[in-house]
């Protein structure tokens, strides 16, 4: 009985320090997130405004760009990125075809590069000389250079081909992994049974991969809301705010403009609602509980 | 038919294969030639990787920014791998009701966007600058304090903890040693790979985190390698040569680790959501 009240305490001892420090750097900053969200005013000093940063919102044009902004990056974005990953996937789950390994690897080293490394990278490619226009010109796609980075429309099309290529493999991964899981019999007895490649996918494979579906449908999500690291080093939010994040303009009034912190972690607290909301509606779609 | 379709299929791949590589080719490529020739759209390696390399290293803080890059990535993977395994060890081995609670309101901590913290969080470190300042603001342990035990780790290891045979705890307990030497002794040397494939995420995290470092660290002689290129990135007169050095550099350790340890690197991202 001594012995099993030691080890219990023991127990606790060893998640002491990461329970604590999860609480300070993580619960903490929520609270405070919160409770700043009806205070305002420059820097440190803070006082009550109600719900004033809350009316705020509704009326201001930057934070509707961004909102705007971010949800088009989302909707667009991880559809076509999660169907990629998917057919890639199952496509190198085919044992007989050659230079699998290859391949995989190719795919998925993207997922491997800094986030900075990569966006200056792709900022470089786009610009009027650079690669990728050259590339366009030599094929006679367009006579004059397109100015992707200074336009509203392309750069947010910039924005998009640059997370498609920096996650798709990343994503690819997990499905790839989750099949290889899948028992073969299973889809012998299916042929046994007369369905073809496409019933097959749709009632076999597509069901068995619905937690990791759910998964990366979350996580892509979290992701693309927060998105910053390529906001500011390919477009820094520009032309004008045609690129603009919301984790940009949280950043911008924090850090970049007369920082009003307790504005920004009212626009802050909506990344959280649509977080939360999201979650709610995939995993009600999916019909799990865990 | 069926033909048909296994070419589309290897065509499909060929493509999305090259597209994920040409960057990589690309930004090799452009270490090796004058900026001239990078905006000139020079595709074959140049004689220039000594220029880039001397401007680089002359011209901008690249030795401090890899060092406090290196200093960050080491500490901080070390520390993590030592305080999530512990918890992940104490969660699963020492398991009870109340344990498990607080495990689960751990993995609600997973679902906060950081972009939602950052600001109450600086206000945090402006706090502790005031009363330790050499954890506060603008030091190098600030930049790893707040990622350095996430649910993410704790997760990871709990759930490979259950790969660990009970029995040997048992058997040690008999042997008559202690509970953490129990961990230490036998725990460690045992979960190697697990380890492994931790650590190769820890790391790469640290290596390549931007954010935070850019709102904590303020002095030029405390950036790290991401905040440098993001600086070389935004010039308005830009060497590409030498940036495109500093992007290779800044890419070798994880692209390096990544060849040489491929089956951890994977099973450190996959494992945590299996089972």
């Amino acid at each position: 009985m001594e012995n099993s009240l030691k080890k219990h305490r023991v127990g606790w001892f060893y998640i002491m320090i990461p329970v604590l420090a999860i609480a300070l750097f993580y619960f903490y900053p929520m609270l405070d997130a919160l409770l700043l969200s009806f205070r305002s005013g420059m820097g440190m000093n803070l006082e009550f405004v109600g719900l004033l940063n809350w009316k705020r919102l509704l009326s201001d044009p930057n934070f509707i760009t961004a909102l705007s902004n971010t949800l088009t990056y989302l909707v667009i974005q991880v559809p076509v990125m999660l169907v990629l990953a998917m057919l890639m996937s199952v496509l190198l789950n085919k044992e007989s075809l050659k230079f699998r390994g290859l391949f995989r690897t190719a795919i998925f080293l993207p997922a491997v590069t800094s986030l900075v490394a990569y966006s200056v990278v792709f900022k470089y490619m786009f610009s009027p000389d650079g690669i990728i226009n050259r590339f366009l010109m030599d094929l006679s796609l367009t006579d004059a250079p397109i100015f992707f980075l200074s336009d509203p429309f392309w750069s947010k099309v910039v924005i998009i081909l640059a997370i498609t290529w920096r996650w798709t493999g990343y994503n690819m991964i997990f499905y790839l992994s989750s099949l290889q899981n899948i028992d073969k019999s299973v889809y012998e007895a299916a042929r046994v049974d007369g369905a073809n490649a496409i019933q097959q996918f749709f009632k076999i494979t597509m069901p068995m991969l619905k937690p990791i579906i759910l998964f990366t449908t979350i996580t892509s999500t979290i992701g693309t809301l927060q998105l910053f690291d390529e906001i500011l080093n390919i477009t820094d939010g520009g032309p004008g705010n045609a690129t603009l994040s919301i984790s940009k303009y949280i950043y911008d009034l924090s850090f970049k403009y007369t920082p009003d912190f307790g504005y920004a972690a009212t626009v802050s607290y909506v990344i959280v609602i649509i977080v939360i909301i999201l979650s709610a509606i995939q995993f009600k779609l999916a019909g799990e509980k865990e | 038919m069926k033909r048909l379709k296994s070419i589309a299929a290897y065509v499909f791949l060929v493509i999305a294969a090259l597209i994920s590589i040409y960057p990589f080719f690309w930004m090799v490529v452009s270490m090796t030639n004058r900026s001239v020739d990078v905006t000139g759209g020079r595709q074959l390696p140049g004689t220039y990787l000594m220029e880039n390399l001397n401007n680089l290293f002359g011209q901008v803080d690249m030795v401090t920014a890899l060092g406090n890059s290196t200093l960050v990535a080491v500490i901080s993977t070390l520390l993590t791998m030592l305080l999530t395994s512990l918890a992940g060890y104490g969660f699963h081995v020492y398991r009870s009701r109340r344990k498990d609670i607080v495990f689960n309101v751990l993995l609600l901590s997973m679902m906060i966007p950081f972009a939602a913290i950052m600001i109450p969080l600086y206000r945090l470190f402006g706090r502790i600058s005031q009363v330790a300042p050499w954890i506060g603001i603008d030091t190098l342990a600030a930049a790893f304090l707040p990622t350095l035990t996430t649910a993410f780790f704790i997760f990871f290891f709990r759930q490979n903890t259950g790969m660990f045979p009970e029995e040997l705890i048992e058997a040690s307990r008999l042997d008559g040693l202690s509970e953490t030497g129990i961990f230490f002794r036998i725990y460690i040397p045992t979960m190697k790979t697990t380890y492994a494939a931790a650590a190769i995420i820890a790391f790469m995290n640290s290596w390549n985190n931007f954010l935070w470092p850019l709102i904590v660290l303020q002095s030029p002689a405390k950036k790290t390698v991401p905040l440098l290129i993001s600086n070389l990135g935004s010039s308005y007169a830009p060497d590409y040569g030498m940036i495109m050095s500093a992007i290779t550099i800044a890419t070798l350790p994880t692209v390096f680790v990544f060849f040489l340890m491929q089956k951890h690197f994977v099973a450190g991202m996959t494992g945590s959501v299996k089972g």
